[in-house]
């Protein structure tokens, strides 16, 4: 082992750096490791990504489509290519958010290291939401692209989608994170998965429209931040646009915040003692 | 030189710390003061206290009592100052095994704030410092045990800091591998750079340390060099006597009433301070009194 340099000749500028929160540095820092294992498994993310609404396409848009042709004015096929963004969305980001923090965090106790550096838990939890958002965003354009090979037209409100995948992706990372920090055992998820990812995911408008559904069903469905997210989708990417996307706009902005705030606040009192 | 204005601080200064896990006190009322420049050992037997209190300095664990200072730094309000110019080794690998060794130096120059310019420099100098050079590209997964340890401590170095952390630096490595650490920490402390070391293990406080504390629930029990702490708890000489289980038995009965200081050594009984025993001392094997002698005294444990 090689003898370490006189840290006389460092230069000493740590200590007169200002200290701020959520400081971009540290999140950056967090974010290079989600960076460098992204360049390394993009093939198998992007073939899964590409895989999985061709695969719902094909059994809900073209078996169940020969039997509903429409749902009100929209095309089963284009009312499914634009559902199933959300499904992509929910998947991509909340099943990364529950086992990427348990498992760095219980398991390789990466998390402890981070906090040893000058990162903070809500640092830690915002980088590592911003990361599955940003990816969640991206990847949910995945069925558009699909759909426009079963029929779907391609309209400029898709360039919205990218941004509704965000915001809904950040909502559910930041929901992951919040189970993974509650969470005694890993075992633990298949409840949330069973209990409430795959209801949530069924009773959000995206293979059938709410308005179909027992009135009390449709009540929950109307809190589903998924349905919001299908919703929202569906309307910017048809040309459908109206008054009540802004709402389902705002209920996902407040649902991304939220969750933001608890995952924080529960990860934090579970790694500092 | 040392700029004594501003070195005369202390880099580490514990008053009256308490830490309560629910009944448990793992820190009890703890006073700790690390002068910079030094190698400081902190010495005890497994739970007491060593590794809440290495927590406790990057505010990992926060203390129900007292008050905690780190290179001048109030913790746990300005904790992350205090991190930014301190490096941490923790007892436990909490290395991304996914990433290279590369990758890993690159994600904490990052963390730790080395200005871009400077951080390929940085990898490069903490990939010699681990002796890593030919591995840099391999995936941590794949590193021997004493390869992990040696990319934690060049972790933990990355940004030059001028406060190193070292939790049970050598705990489970092969000799061979724990000599090539203890002469990295020598160095180290050669540098300036000031070091608060916690172990259990007697030889390499006995080795690397100018200052030894040694704990014991929760508290420091004792300090000192190690040479002082040896002539004030274990004299110069230590008398080994070797016998029958029910010889033994009987010396140390002998030795209690006499007021002896003795202590069971494996199969002998030690008898401490043996040089005050005049003509009344047994026949035995006569050594210089060691800080393992100095510790069971102090500790009333035995250490392997």
């Amino acid at each position: 082992m090689s003898v370490i340099r006189s840290r006389a000749d460092a230069p000493d500028t740590v200590s007169v750096r200002p200290v701020r929160r959520l400081e971009p540095a540290a999140l950056a820092g967090v974010m290079t490791r989600d960076i460098v294992l992204f360049k390394r498994y993009w093939k198998a993310t992007t073939f899964s990504s590409i895989v999985q609404p061709t695969i719902y396409l094909l059994a809900f848009g073209l078996g169940f489509g020969s039997l509903v042709h429409n749902v009100g004015h929209v095309k089963y096929v284009e009312y499914v290519a634009t559902g199933v963004v959300a499904t992509a969305v929910l998947f991509s980001s909340a099943f990364p958010g529950m086992f990427n923090t348990f498992i760095r965090w219980q398991f390789q106790r990466t998390y402890d290291a981070l906090l040893a550096a000058p990162v903070d838990v809500e640092e830690l939890v915002t980088a590592e939401i911003l990361w599955i958002s940003i990816r969640s965003g991206v990847y949910g354009l995945a069925p558009l692209v699909v759909g426009l090979a079963f029929g779907l037209s391609l309209m400029p409100g898709m360039l919205l989608v990218p941004l509704i995948g965000f915001v809904t992706g950040f909502g559910f990372a930041a929901f992951g994170v919040l189970i993974a920090a509650v969470a005694k055992t890993i075992d633990n998820f298949n409840y949330v998965t069973s209990a409430v990812l795959t209801p949530m995911f069924l009773v959000a408008g995206t293979f059938f429209p709410i308005s179909t559904l027992p009135s009390a069903l449709r009540t929950i469905a109307q809190v589903n931040p998924l349905y919001h997210c299908v919703a929202l989708v569906r309307d910017v990417s048809l040309g459908t646009f109206a008054t009540a996307d802004f709402v389902h706009a705002a209920v996902l902005v407040v649902f991304a915040l939220l969750m933001w705030r608890l995952a924080i606040w529960r990860l934090q009192s579970r790694l500092i003692d | 030189m040392l700029d004594l204005v501003h070195e005369e601080r202390a880099s580490i200064e514990l008053r009256g710390v308490v830490k309560r896990y629910g009944e448990i006190v793992a820190v009890d009322g703890l006073d700790l003061v690390v002068r910079p420049g030094i190698c400081f050992g902190l010495l005890g037997p497994n739970g007491a206290g060593k590794s809440t209190t290495m927590r406790m300095l990057t505010a990992q664990t926060l203390a129900d009592a007292g008050t905690i200072h780190v290179l001048g730094f109030t913790l746990p309000g300005e904790s992350k100052r205090a991190r930014m110019a301190m490096g941490v080794v923790p007892q436990q690998d909490n290395l991304d095994v996914e990433l290279t060794c590369r990758q890993i130096l690159d994600v904490f120059a990052r963390l730790y704030r080395v200005p871009r310019a400077q951080r390929p420099a940085a990898v490069e100098r903490a990939l010699e410092i681990a002796n890593l050079k030919p591995r840099a590209d391999t995936i941590v997964r794949e590193l021997s045990g004493g390869m992990r340890r040696r990319l934690l401590v060049a972790r933990g170095l990355i940004h030059r800091p001028r406060l190193v952390l070292l939790d049970e630096p050598t705990v489970g490595l092969d000799p061979q591998v724990r000599q090539e650490l203890w002469s990295l920490i020598d160095g180290l402390r050669a540098d300036g750079v000031t070091v608060l070391m916690s172990t259990h293990y007697i030889e390499e406080a006995e080795r690397l340390a100018d200052t030894v504390a040694v704990m014991s629930g929760g508290r420091i029990i004792a300090q000192g060099t190690p040479a002082q702490l040896v002539s004030a708890h274990a004299g110069r000489e230590v008398l080994e006597v070797y016998g029958p289980p029910a010889q033994l038995a009987e010396l140390e009965a002998l030795a209690t009433s006499r007021g002896w200081r003795h202590r069971r050594s494996g199969p002998a009984v030690a008898l401490l301070a043996a040089e005050q025993l005049n003509g009344e001392a047994p026949a035995g094997v006569r050594r210089p009194a060691n800080l393992e002698d100095a510790f069971v005294a102090l500790t009333g444990q035995e250490i392997e």
